[in-house]
């Protein structure tokens, strides 16, 4: 088992290494120059000078190289600076954002916990709805139960996040008025009430990021369950005179379960999108919002930045499903 | 002795087609999704021809009126028979913005989804049919799908809008944009599918004897493995074909599509969530076009597998 982690971990590098040349090629061949606002009245030598200082005089890979060294080495020394009050970070070049003047990752861990907050929550209540739900229209297919799910799921699964967000806004925040319509990120949770306010206005948008989530779950999860019951093995299970519950919960729920873990992290890039569309409907001030608001205002590191950070959440998140999937499939592990 | 020289069929070998449409007619879902679909293809592509107002005329004597419906509980709501769907903030008419606008949301939908078609089936039966290839395709194909797509095609329809606007006119130049980068970061499910699918069709017959009469791999690949792997193919059009359609209302949504005289079910949505306390039908109309057609082209693609799959059909 701790090869078959270690051995993933590596595989991840060169995605990430993929990754990020994929977006800094993007952002390198993309038309438009920053420096494209700049008066006119500012001569020449000194519009030289602001390119170096952006450090846009250097060809494509020796920047490449530089970008890598901020992320991967000066970042980490900064948050070890941060920790343990030691100066290793001191006087090197990070990554700095045009829009604020400052390094991005300062901003960028401000606001990544809303973000993981949200969208963590979001996906955790929509598995724990969906594979209930699964589990039993499998258990009884083509039910009451089973039709209703499949149809509710259906919707789910075609209502996009940018439609049920303004929907569950007009019912439940201005017709019944139950929850806020805005996510007040400066709210401290201190006590009884508080926690109870950021629960109420929690409730919104992780309802629109799980809808989505609990359909595509769940589906995949009676799939994998049908495949499953009519198999010999279970026939056997119950030859045993082991109860019903057994055998399905524990018998054919561990094998099922095992095209769902990959299904579950697949849908981790779709969850991050639906998130910059529901930070954008509830003004959470999350690290999607900070990705509209730096690309409308032309800031390439930061843009640059928080892809890449987007992309590392899903590689960290793909991993875990990876590590899962060896766990549950014996066969995986010894492959 | 009975003489077997000489046994005509009693009927016409059915078509696999025909047995098709009958497990899928069994599908209610299917049908009727299939049925929406067709109507409103049907009615964004000719439906501008028969309401025929400008979906950009601006008249503000006729801005903020209701929909016809409102009459009927509201006697005192601005209505007219001119404006069925009401009017926006610019008295521009909702019908003709809908009609417009799915016209937009179904030709990037269409676009895109044969565009993901074409890359992924490219990629999926180069990487079943030929070892070599196999392994560098399938690793590109897992490095793809960890893209952050939604993020990339933001920063991509920002950064690549100036050129295209230029070489193509302004919609024209985000047609292409969007279609393209859509079609780029989701050809992966396609592909995976095909490569499977084709792997396992190899090691049949009917191929090993292909090969044994000297066919080219062209030619075995286009006679022989494609026409067996449409099914898995059509049905991943149909989960393309969705996912398109969101996509592009996405984008829109976010304010980073289509230039904003421009009308797309996203965009028409985008504008109407400000002021949806008074108007709520504005939010609604254009949500409810976009689940819809979602939801049918989902339906049809539910009843396709299982019309496609043999194993089920028949039964």
């Amino acid at each position: 088992m701790l090869t078959f982690t270690i051995r993933r971990l590596l595989m991840s590098v060169p995605t990430l290494l993929f990754i990020s040349l994929v977006i800094f090629l993007l952002l390198e061949l993309a038309p438009g120059d920053p420096m494209a606002q700049v008066p006119l009245t500012v001569p020449p030598e000194v519009k030289e000078k602001m390119r170096e200082a952006l450090g846009l005089g250097q060809p494509m890979h020796i920047r490449f190289w530089k970008w890598l060294v901020q992320f991967f080495w000066i970042e980490p020394q900064v948050l070890i600076d941060h920790i343990f009050g030691t100066t290793y970070a001191l006087g090197d070049l990070r990554v700095i954002s045009w829009q604020t003047r400052s390094p991005v990752m300062d901003t960028v861990v401000q606001r990544i916990p809303q973000t993981l907050w949200v969208v963590g929550t979001a996906y955790i209540v929509g598995i724990l709805i969906a594979l209930p739900i699964g589990i039993y229209s499998a258990y009884r297919q083509y039910s009451v139960f089973d039709q209703c799910g499949t149809f509710i799921t259906m919707v789910g699964f075609s209502i996009p996040p940018f439609f049920t967000g303004p929907l569950l806004i007009v019912i439940f925040s201005v017709q019944l008025g139950w929850f806020p319509f805005i996510y007040d990120t400066t709210h401290v949770v201190d006590d009884w009430d508080s926690f109870v306010q950021q629960l109420r206005q929690m409730i919104l948008p992780v309802m629109v990021l799980s809808l989505q989530t609990t359909a595509q779950i769940s589906r995949y999860m009676r799939a994998s369950m049908l495949d499953n019951l009519n198999q010999d093995y279970v026939r056997t299970a119950r030859a045993k005179g082991l109860s019903e519950a057994v055998v399905v919960m524990v018998h054919v729920l561990r094998n099922s379960m095992i095209p769902v873990v990959t299904v579950i992290a697949l849908g981790m890039p779709a969850i991050f999108g639906g998130a910059i569309i529901t930070e954008q409907i509830f003004s959470v001030n999350g690290i999607g919002a900070q990705l509209i608001t730096a690309l409308f205002a032309n800031d390439l590191p930061t843009v640059q930045t928080l892809t890449f950070i987007f992309a590392i959440l899903i590689v960290f998140f793909n991993l875990i499903a990876d590590i899962l999937y060896g766990l549950l499939d014996p066969r995986i592990r010894y492959d | 002795m009975t003489d077997l020289s000489n046994q005509t069929p009693l009927a016409p070998p059915r078509s696999q087609w025909l047995s098709v449409w009958d497990q899928l007619k069994k599908h209610k879902g299917a049908l009727l999704g299939g049925g929406f679909l067709l109507f409103i293809t049907l009615a964004v592509l000719l439906g501008p021809y028969i309401w025929t107002l400008d979906p950009q005329k601006i008249d503000y004597r006729a801005r903020d009126f209701r929909p016809i419906y409102h009459a009927l509980f509201d006697a005192d709501a601005k209505t007219a028979w001119g404006n069925p769907l009401g009017t926006d903030q610019l008295g521009r008419d909702g019908l003709a913005n809908l009609l417009a606008g799915g016209r937009t949301s179904m030709a990037v939908g269409w676009a895109a989804m044969l565009l993901t078609l074409f890359i992924g089936t490219l990629i999926g039966v180069v990487a079943g049919y030929f070892k070599k290839l196999d392994n560098p395709l399938m690793r590109l194909t897992d490095l793809f799908l960890s893209l952050p797509i939604l993020p990339l095609l933001l920063v991509a329809v920002t950064l690549f809008r100036q050129p295209l606007h230029a070489n193509f006119g302004p919609e024209g130049g985000m047609f292409i944009l969007i279609v393209g980068i859509i079609g780029i970061t989701s050809w992966m499910p396609t592909a995976r599918i095909v490569r499977g699918d084709v792997l396992a069709l190899k090691e049949r017959e009917f191929v090993v004897a292909a090969r044994s009469i000297g066919t080219q791999p062209g030619a075995m690949i286009w006679r022989h493995l494609l026409p067996n792997v449409i099914s898995p193919i059509m049905v991943s059009a149909t989960l393309g074909l969705a996912a398109a359609i969101i996509t592009e209302s996405a984008l829109s949504f976010l304010g980073v599509g289509f230039p904003s005289d421009f009308p797309t079910w996203g965009k028409m949505l985008a504008d109407a969530v400000q002021r949806m306390e008074e108007f709520p039908e504005r939010v609604m109309l254009p949500g409810v076009a976009i689940s819809l057609t979602v939801l049918s082209v989902n339906y049809l693609g539910d009843g396709l597998r299982d019309a496609l799959d043999p194993r089920i059909r028949g039964r």
